[in-house]
């Protein structure tokens, strides 16, 4: 189990009933199921992936957030709503959250810290887009259109009277790092954020 | 004729017919005093009954469903592609039935039967059925078979929607529901289609009011034409174009109206052959089947308060193209399953087919089939 998937866990309530927002091959929801006797559903694009939900026994809906929108749920009808490292991808990231906390009591976020030293060491050297293992892509085929930092994403929920109840960080191996605690915008390679109105 | 079958096949399969002497009283208020359904099953039922699936027809349905009746017959089974050893429904785990519905054509009691009121063929005097009779019927095969609860009960299009009633006439006797290229209820634009085919037969002046048979005549003409329609609505404008395209049975324009176009002929030798093995009675009854289907009617028009009764887990596929029964259909029936928290699944499948496409196995479809129902096994064998 990663790391950034145990402290989920550890946020999530016996029984909750969870929405999971781009849920890969259903490697959470599977674990919150057997662990946590979670119910709920995953939304997925990527067709390998929505089959191997299906064979092990996630519910998982075909859906795409940014043509479809969420429209299809309704208002507070999950404990929990999640997104690990999708943020990043969708198109409308604000709404997105406004979206998750509607049909939600709380909402669970990860994303790759843009600002982490690495990155910004990269740019700076470089002056390309950095490239790194959170974010293996070039800038003209990446998936992650909308990258931003812990910074950036604290000031929108400031913006949006979006209360954090915890924050955490952890690196691409998904480990914790006592120094990236001191330092998340720096050090922190992957945010974790457990958000409600 | 085949030398031999193929390694995927359930290989020779016969029919048996199974008669029910207790009457089964049907929605529209008539009861039959007894009846037939003709039985198809592939694969063995295990000691604790578990790993029993039933495989759900659609409108022009027949109980032959997978393998072969003989050495000489071209075709298999209607969904072949679906059902044998390491398809999707694997015969090496499940115990697999499927009949032809009440009210059919291939041997279960229908239009075509003898009333034993009167003597004579049902005819036009053939209650109307609904899908909710049909799982009636399905249950009391079930109990025959030594079938308390179904692992799965599976269909296409009209066998979908007996997939979803299953599901709410017996939550405890089903464990999954497969609902493929289906919808909640049919849309103005459906139920107009199955008018038109309707009207085709019962306007053929050979149908003498559905009492053919004593006449010694067939309606083919208004079979053949209800199929041409129900062909269109099946494919897509893609699919059509494909095979087809304007492609010309001979080299110029005739200027007349025989059929010029290859998809003319297509059409008619597909009506043709179809209104010489089909029952017209058995027609009507089933596309008023289709249009009778609304399970949200009994709850106030609220499909998800009609789904809080199911017990079992879905898994809803459709497929893109399909214009019958559209992705939004399935996508509907999935947006109120949410809202009664059933535990649901849903693909749309990519396939350029129409509506057929539930029948043609695609890559995709026949992997996210495959996963579902190896879970489904998995269960099973638990």
């Amino acid at each position: 189990m990663r790391a950034d998937l145990e402290i989920i866990e550890k946020w999530i309530s016996p029984e909750s009933h969870v929405l999971d927002l781009g849920c890969g091959d259903g490697t959470l929801l599977a674990h919150l199921q057997q662990e946590k006797q979670a119910t709920g559903y995953g939304l997925e694009i990527n067709p390998d992936h929505i089959t191997t939900c299906m064979g092990r026994g996630v519910s998982v809906i075909e859906q795409n957030l940014d043509l479809q929108g969420l429209g299809n749920f309704e208002d507070q009808s999950f404990d929990v709503v999640l997104m690990t490292q999708a943020l990043q991808a969708v198109r409308r990231p604000d709404v997105v959250l406004d979206e998750m906390l509607r049909l939600g009591r709380e909402g669970i976020v990860t994303f790759p810290n843009f600002a982490y030293w690495r990155l910004r060491w990269y740019l700076m050297r470089r002056g390309r887009m950095p490239e790194s293992e959170t974010l293996p892509y070039k800038w003209y085929n990446t998936p992650n259109i909308h990258l931003c930092t812990f910074k950036d994403f604290e000031a929108l929920c400031y913006r949006k009277n979006i209360h954090i109840l915890n924050r955490t960080v952890v690196d691409s191996e998904h480990r914790y790092r006592w120094f990236s605690r001191l330092w998340p915008n720096m050090l922190g390679q992957i945010a974790i954020y457990r958000i409600t109105r | 004729m085949p030398d031999s079958l193929p390694p995927d096949s359930v290989g020779l399969v016969q029919p048996q017919t199974l008669h029910f002497p207790e009457p089964l009283t049907l929605a529209c208020g008539q009861a039959l005093p007894n009846y037939d359904l003709v039985v198809e099953t592939y694969g063995e039922l295990n000691a604790d009954a578990s790993n029993a699936v039933l495989i759900c027809h659609a409108l022009s349905g027949h109980h032959h469903a997978a393998g072969f009746h003989s050495m000489d017959e071209r075709k298999p089974g209607w969904w072949d592609s679906c059902i044998g050893p390491g398809k999707p429904i694997d015969t090496n785990h499940f115990f697999v039935v499927s009949l032809n519905n009440l009210g059919g054509c291939h041997g279960s009691t229908g239009p075509a039967s003898i009333n034993p009121d009167s003597g004579r063929a049902y005819g036009p005097d053939f209650p109307v059925v609904t899908v909710k009779d049909w799982v009636e019927s399905q249950a009391r095969l079930a109990d025959r078979l030594g079938i308390q609860q179904w692992a799965a009960v599976v269909g296409g299009s009209l066998g979908g929607m007996q997939a979803l009633q299953w599901s709410l006439s017996f939550p405890e006797r089903i464990r999954h529901a497969v609902v493929i290229a289906s919808t909640p209820r049919l849309t103005a634009q459906n139920i107009a289609f199955n008018e038109v085919a309707r009207k085709a037969i019962t306007s053929d002046p050979d149908f003498h009011d559905g009492r053919y048979c004593e006449h010694d005549a067939v309606p083919r003409r208004g079979l053949m034409l209800a199929r041409m329609v129900g062909h269109i609505t099946y494919l897509s404008d893609a699919s059509m174009g494909e095979k087809f395209g304007r492609e010309l049975r001979e080299e110029a324009y005739k200027f007349g109206y025989d059929a010029e176009f290859q998809v003319e002929s297509y059409l008619r030798y597909q009506g043709e052959r179809f209104s010489e093995t089909f029952d017209a009675n058995t027609y009507l009854l089933m596309t008023r089947a289709l249009d009778y289907f609304d399970p949200a009617f009994e709850y106030g028009n609220d499909l998800a308060k009609a789904l809080t009764q199911a017990r079992c887990e879905f898994l809803v596929l459709s497929f893109s193209t399909d214009w019958r029964f559209t992705p939004a259909r399935s996508e509907e029936l999935v947006k109120a399953m949410i809202a009664a928290r059933r535990k649901v699944s849903y693909a749309e499948i990519d396939a350029p087919w129409g509506h057929d496409a539930f029948l043609i196995p695609t890559p995709r479809y026949m992997d996210t089939f495959t996963a579902y129902m190896s879970r489904v096994a998995r269960e099973v064998n638990a």
